[in-house]
């Protein structure tokens, strides 16, 4: 037994000694160039792919990959194929940069930023130093662009804040909201603010606002009950699906009757294991995406997506990771990029071509982009009907 | 008497081989720069890597020489980094040398975080084991908790402060957000470079050492060894826990504000400032041998190297990562290996050889 412990020990060691040469090695890789000798440029970006949120990480990389796989199977653009990857930064700053550094080490030459917004603003930093082109499928915080090099698919957490606070107050939804946020987090509470300060403009009563954190996201009793005493017609939800999924099991045992509203983050919460999705049905949420719409580009994404990696990871975050790969095609056929071209003269050109480009896609048509990173593009709202997502 | 050697005590051979280690881990990664073969991933490794080492060498001070087991050194580290990267901030764009803000803003962090260690400190005076670990514990989840609920701006009035939301701050419309809640601090200046890094290494293992050889140390680790014993000899043991927590959190400060000023976004998050992050710095200090200085910056920089050097195995990374973190533990603590590296240590070789001339030692 003490012997197996030792040759295990001995195999170990010598197993990460060889991961680390080979890690060194992987350098040298000529980066313009495929294993075929085509012209390649290889798409870099970093997400959680393990960890708390995984479900956006991996939809972001099931995303891209089914969008390159396409562009390079239909031959490329103007030739050039595209390689893709997505490494995990587990949501964390500073495992962002570590991705990031790798990537350059492969040879990125075009990136896709990171998924979340704090681990993007540390990515977007170092990719601003070098003059990376970053396209965010999905990082919301307004910093996470900060800079000219930065673009994004998703709209802004202030975007967001204000176009819930518009919808309930222009389509006459409800008068007293009451609010329940995440204040340990920057996506829940860039929301929350920018929707009260909408609100205050629209006329809107904000009659309790609850905060939550990160580690009380389990128990929403006492949040519920302050909803239940304030007379709240609406609760607004600027959070993320898993806490939203036991915000409205316990509203329903503690009688709480309200019309619930959310946004982009409460996408996914029909595909959670075990939840009885009757308990959302009647929630109306902002999201770019809805599998049952009946637009050409959603029907082909759904059919292709649920094919190749299953409906688990189907979410808006896949979605906007597939279009960012065509939005990145669309601007490298108008900016003529070729494979031989610096990571430096491809941003040069991208971020030019990106505000002259239109592009159509699963997440919103007719999206314009302006200097400042930020996509133009209406908001799609939705109500969860019958376990399904039906436009409003 | 042909040969008249210096005698040097087994303290001081011990720690000039410390030295040596540091001297020579120095000495490779400015070669290995210098001659361009280092790759990104690694030179952007380097600060997190003497970060790490720093937080482990500070935490075996209270772990390894007090004896008092400490889960809220992440929370030092957090009060360290938000209070130099807004000290960053503040003063960004005003003139006076970069380096002088660096250095003040690592000041500051390791002295406000002492500070904290001075005040958590009291209450914990009475406590020991599994108490004082949990009240280490939650005062590291309470700063947590509170920075990602402070709002900071600064306009010509002057500072601002709001716990609730950044509203709240009625600034002047040219006054600047400087920490947003939960979205912490962005745009901190990236004064942080390997060089700064390991001078500040190199001032922790230098100050933990001489400690530990010190009255103080001595008087510290009886302590440890017998609490009663200390008492009865007349050691003033509130005043030695007192100086050991406030050293232990000034040296984590500064690791905070040299993490701070590598990235450009500062938030408090569960991964970065929770309690994962403290036993992630308890795992260092126990791998690399509780009241070793030598063995906690090693094991620190194995181990934030190692998951990054994994990256080449795509998906299987943490589930490695975590299986080489149980077969080091278990390799470490194996008495048949032990003594396998005793046989093989370079002292008993030199033995050996003198042993077999027929000299004396």
């Amino acid at each position: 037994m003490k012997n197996l412990k030792k040759v295990l020990a001995v195999v170990m060691a010598v197993a990460l000694i060889a991961t680390c040469f080979a890690a060194c090695g992987e350098k040298d890789d000529n980066a313009n160039t495929g294993n075929s000798g085509e012209a390649v440029i290889k798409i870099g970006g970093s997400g959680p792919l393990t960890g708390d949120y995984a479900q956006y990480g991996n939809g972001v990389k099931n995303g891209a990959q089914l969008a390159v796989d396409e562009i390079n199977a239909a031959g490329g653009i103007n030739g050039i194929k595209l390689e893709l990857d997505i490494q995990d930064d587990e949501a964390d700053a500073e495992k962002a940069v570590n991705a990031y550094n790798n990537l350059i080490d492969w040879g990125m030459k075009i990136s896709l930023g990171s998924v979340t917004s704090g681990s993007c603003i540390a990515f977007q930093g170092k990719a601003l130093a070098d003059n990376m082109f970053v396209l965010t499928p999905s990082a919301t915080a307004v910093e996470a662009i900060d800079g000219d090099n930065a673009f994004r698919v998703c709209f802004s957490d202030p975007n967001q804040g204000v176009a819930s606070a518009d919808y309930i107050a222009d389509n006459n939804v409800a008068q007293k909201v009451a609010v329940i946020y995440d204040s340990s987090n920057a996506y829940s509470q860039g929301i929350y603010e920018k929707f009260a300060a909408e609100a205050k403009v629209k006329g809107l009563e904000i009659v309790t606002a609850q905060a939550f954190t990160n580690d009380t996201k389990t128990d929403f009793s006492a949040q519920l009950q302050a909803v239940k005493s304030s007379g709240a017609e609406l609760l607004f939800l600027p959070i993320y699906y898993s806490e939203a999924s036991l915000i409205f099991a316990q509203a329903k045992s503690a009688g709480v009757d309200v019309k619930y509203f959310g946004c982009d983050g409460l996408d996914g919460i029909l595909t959670i294991p075990n939840f009885d999705i009757s308990l959302a049905e009647g929630v109306m949420l902002l999201t770019p995406f809805s599998a049952t719409a009946t637009d050409e580009y959603t029907v082909n994404f759904v059919k292709k997506y649920s094919e190749k990696y299953g409906t688990d990871t189907m979410n808006q975050f896949a979605a906007d990771a597939y279009d960012a790969i065509y939005i990145i095609k669309a601007a490298m056929e108008k900016a003529n990029i070729t494979a031989d071209m610096s990571s430096s003269d491809i941003c040069d050109a991208l971020k030019t071509a990106m505000t002259q480009i239109t592009v159509n896609g699963v997440t919103g048509t007719d999206i314009k982009w302006g200097a400042d990173g930020e996509p133009t593009k209406a908001p799609k709202a939705v109500v969860i009907k019958d376990g399904a997502y039906q436009a409003l | 008497m042909a040969k008249k050697s210096i005698k040097l005590s087994s303290t001081s051979k011990n720690n000039i081989v410390t030295y040596a280690i540091l001297a020579a881990i120095f000495i490779f990664v400015e070669v290995w720069t210098a001659t361009g073969n280092i790759s990104s991933l690694f030179k952007g490794l380097l600060v997190p890597l003497c970060t790490y080492a720093i937080l482990a060498v500070s935490l075996n001070l209270v772990v390894g020489i007090l004896g008092d087991l400490s889960l809220g050194h992440a929370g030092f580290m957090c009060v360290g980094a938000y209070t130099g990267a807004f000290f960053s901030v503040l003063f960004k764009n005003s003139e006076g040398p970069e380096w002088l803000r660096f250095v003040i803003a690592l000041l500051l962090g390791g002295i406000v975080a002492g500070i904290f260690g001075l005040l958590i400190a009291i209450p914990v005076l009475r406590l020991k084991g599994d108490y004082l670990a949990i009240v280490t514990l939650a005062f590291g989840e309470i700063i947590k908790n509170i920075v990602n609920l402070l709002y900071v701006g600064v306009d010509s009035k002057g500072l601002h402060i709001s716990l609730t939301n950044s509203a709240n701050l009625n600034l002047e419309p040219d006054g600047r957000m400087i920490i947003k809640g939960a979205l912490g601090i962005t745009g901190t200046p990236n004064d942080s470079n390997f060089v700064v890094g390991f001078i500040l290494l190199v001032i922790t293992v230098i100050v933990s050492l001489n400690l530990i050889n010190s009255r103080t140390g001595r008087a510290v680790m009886s302590i440890r060894d017998n609490r009663i014993a200390a008492q009865s000899i007349g050691i003033n043991i509130a005043k030695y826990k007192l100086i050991i927590f406030t050293i232990s959190a000034f040296f984590a400060g500064i690791a905070g504000v040299l993490y701070a000023h590598n990235i450009n976004s500062l938030t408090a998050t569960t991964k970065n400032f929770g309690y994962n992050m403290s036993i992630m710095i308890l795992v260092f200090v126990v791998l690399g041998g509780i009241g070793s200085t030598r063995g906690s910056f090693i094991a620190a920089m194995i181990l934030t190297a190692l998951p990054e050097m994994l990256r080449s195995v795509g998906d299987y990374r943490m589930l490695i990562y975590a299986l080489l973190l149980i077969i080091m533990m278990i390799a470490n603590n194996n008495e048949k290996i032990r003594s396998f590296e005793k046989r093989i240590s370079l002292k008993k070789l030199i033995k050996t050889k003198k042993e077999n001339r027929g000299g004396n030692v």
